[in-house]
């Protein structure tokens, strides 16, 4: 051969090198593989990843809703009081946020206490409150503004026919102030 | 090798080691000399094809009538899982590199392989490897029974013996890419002057571009089992569902491998079909430069027709016809190829030699093993045929009259050359016709099987696929035994066989038999001759 044989054996190592980064690169690749793949996925709408299996409550009746209707009413106190969800449908045994907006209208500062009613009156044990502004009295200074959650629920043995209920509150001054 | 003796051997002059190989165990604990490592890769080949080969014998007796016979479901998929790995990695793979050590240095006129230390490690790591991968059966829990795809999340799940298979496969992908940089080396530098790379043997050319996919997709299977040992032990989710990884995702990495390796496993028994064909045929190869970009053609194509191993997992319908018309594709080059040899036959002096045999045995069976993959590749048909006996047959037919019968027709066609020595031709013509009946008995009726709806992987099975198992199982003993016949007549004729002609081949016109006597000496072309 015309090459010198250590010239062979100097090229025959140049291309083992090269040989072994093509490997290494491929080892990456494989590795590429894992994002790539998420975002192939992701990008033509078929990600497994993203069919989010949602913990789902065994204790909500889904075959079935019922409307909630809001309402708000002062007993002779001149506090601005509205419910900021009119009305709300959820299932029986659902889990519902609602909101309360009152404003303390006067010059000076007020406690108030909610009292609960519903119509039916029947529907007043089907509701569980696990949070709610009516727990305690609200003190309000002049002109303060305050937005308040009731958190509920209709429990799931709630009879068929109960298809509507209206939830009132009505603040009434607290005599004697906070309690 | 007797071939020590040979006058050509001392040409040289000096008395140095040159004049043999040391004796006993060292030699080949220690030898760089490509052709003891090609014959230790055969031997260990022929070990694991029927080490193999006894596991498929026990797959085919459960399966000769329905029910339970002989092993309980979880032994039976293990035996499955580890014939399949076997017979890949242990049997067909090192096989091919066997012939490549032994032939490719001779056919460009090289002395020895580029690297001839790495390949004596290439293939000690083979041993430890295979010794690993079967003694899964012997620890508890047993050899693993995923598949030998190693899918998760059974993968996930199995015992020890799936870590001890992780690490065989890992050790067995780097003994396979040590040979592949030592065979790109050795073709692409040291070939003898005037050797132009479109004057090289059909299998050089074979085995080049067989090697440059070896080093582009072992590693991506490294990187998948890597994957899945992280998942088993270090608490990652590449495939785990359950920490928000995709089992689907380890089966797009692996048929990335996947494909393009049972690529790996046919495009060496394409050159040596292409060797055989003209020697018996006595006419050049017919359309060699077509055959040689056909080639590369297959080897670039299997890298974006991975999908068509997985039309069931859910990938868009764009995707799947991607892969389908992508799959189809490959006919194209294929047929190239069938037509090829074809055209070298035709009007050829044809003689009918055991090696002759095999390839033209070869070229009908393989052919039979592209349609039914091509009915395959079609997504609408896959998805009844998929995971059934039609797969199983498909692939038997290209990897077992493909693959196997081109390394035994190679045997045949270079063991003269090898050994000094002629095998016995009637004892050869025997074992080709018995393989021929016995592997159509055997798989052919798989083909109704899968049709009819049988799963692949199972130990038992309904009773309207009972007929059709037995007569699949008594091939399958037939195919089975007539292999001693092979491994009766390879031993013979290395202890005791008449002694070959110089060229016992009158149409074979490459080097190791234009330039080199029989047997090839030790060393050979240590001067590399020049070529018009």
């Amino acid at each position: 051969m015309s090459v010198p044989a250590n010239d062979v054996a100097l090229r025959n190592r140049d291309l083992m090198r090269k040989l072994l980064v093509v490997c290494g690169g491929m080892l990456a690749f494989a590795f590429a593989m894992v994002p790539m793949y998420r975002q192939i996925c992701d990008a033509i709408g078929i990600s497994q990843q993203r069919a989010v299996i949602a913990a789902t409550s065994t204790q909500v009746d889904t075959s079935r809703d019922i409307k909630v209707e809001l309402l708000a009413s002062t007993a002779g106190l001149p506090w601005k009081f509205e419910a900021l969800d009119r009305v709300v449908t959820l299932h029986p045994g659902e889990l519902h946020t609602v909101r309360y907006q009152v404003v303390n209208t006067l010059g000076r500062a007020v406690t108030a206490q909610a009292v609960m009613s519903t119509a039916p009156a029947l529907a007043m044990r089907y509701i569980e409150k696990q949070e709610c502004f009516c727990f305690k009295t609200q003190t309000l200074q002049p002109g303060e503004s305050r937005e308040m959650p009731v958190v509920f629920r209709v429990k799931r043995d709630a009879p068929a026919d109960l298809t509507t209920i209206s939830l009132s509150y009505s603040f009434m001054e607290a005599p004697g102030g906070a309690t | 090798m007797s071939a020590i003796a040979h006058p050509h051997d001392h040409s040289h002059g000096e008395a140095h080691e040159h004049h043999g190989p040391p004796r006993g165990i060292t030699r080949w604990l220690y030898t760089t000399n490509h052709k003891d490592i090609g014959t230790m890769y055969l031997v260990f080949s022929c070990i694991m094809f029927f080490a193999g080969g006894s596991m498929a014998m026990m797959i085919r007796a459960e399966l000769f009538e329905p029910g339970l016979q002989l092993f309980n479901p979880q032994f039976f998929n293990s035996l499955t899982t580890i014939h399949g790995l076997v017979m890949i990695f242990g049997a067909i793979m090192p096989a091919f590199v066997g012939l490549a050590n032994w032939l490719i240095p001779m056919q460009i006129g090289a002395a020895d392989m580029a690297f001839p230390r790495l390949n004596n490690w290439s293939f000690w790591l083979l041993v430890p490897a295979s010794v690993l991968l079967i003694s899964g059966f012997f620890v508890p829990g047993g050899a693993i029974a995923s598949g030998w795809t190693l899918y998760p999340p059974l993968s996930i799940q199995q015992g020890i013996s799936m870590d001890m298979s992780i690490l065989a496969i890992h050790m067995m992908g780097a003994s396979s890419i040590m040979g592949s940089i030592n065979i790109i080396t050795t073709i692409l530098n040291m070939r003898a002057p005037g050797m132009t790379l479109m004057k090289m043997p059909m299998f050089v050319w074979a085995w080049l571009i067989t090697a440059y996919l070896l080093i582009a997709v072992m590693p991506v299977l490294a990187g998948a089992i890597t994957m899945l040992l992280f998942d088993r032990h270090f608490g990652t989710s590449f495939f785990n569902a359950a920490g928000g990884g995709d089992p689907t995702m380890f089966l797009h990495i692996f048929w990335f491998f996947g494909h393009p390796e049972v690529y790996i496993m046919i495009l060496p028994a394409f050159g040596i079909v292409s060797q055989i064909i003209p020697a018996f045929a006595r006419k050049p190869l017919f359309g060699y430069a077509s055959m040689v970009y056909a080639t590369a053609s297959i080897a670039i194509l299997s890298f974006i027709v991975w999908g068509h191993h997985m039309f069931t997992v859910g990938m868009p319908a764009a995707g799947n016809l991607f892969f389908m018309y992508a799959t189809i594709l490959i006919a194209v080059p294929t047929g190239v190829k069938v037509f090829n040899w074809i055209s070298t036959m035709w009007r050829g002096s044809m003689t009918f030699e055991t090696p002759m045999l095999f390839a033209i045995g070869f070229i009908f069976l393989f052919t039979i093993g592209g349609f039914s993959g091509l009915v395959l590749a079609l997504a609408p048909v896959d998805i009844t045929l998929h995971n059934t006996y039609y797969v199983v047959a498909h692939f038997h037919y290209v990897l077992v009259s493909g693959a196997l019968f081109a390394i035994i027709g190679a045997v045949y066609f270079w063991l003269p050359k090898w050994t000094g020595n002629m095998y016995n031709e009637t004892l050869g013509k025997w074992h080709f016709w018995l393989s021929m009946i016995g592997f159509n008995v055997l798989f052919f009726p798989q083909h109704f099987l899968g049709l009819a709806g049988m799963p692949r992987r199972i130990p038992d099975y309904a009773l309207q696929f009972a007929e059709w198992n037995m007569i699949s199982s008594i091939g399958a003993f037939i195919f089975g035994f007539t292999q001693l016949i092979f491994l009766y007549n390879v031993i013979t004729t290395i202890r005791s066989g008449k002694p070959a002609e110089q060229k016992p081949w009158e149409g074979a016109d490459s080097l190791e038999w234009t330039h080199l006597p029989t047997p090839a000496p030790y060393h050979t072309f240590e001067v590399q001759p020049v070529i018009k």
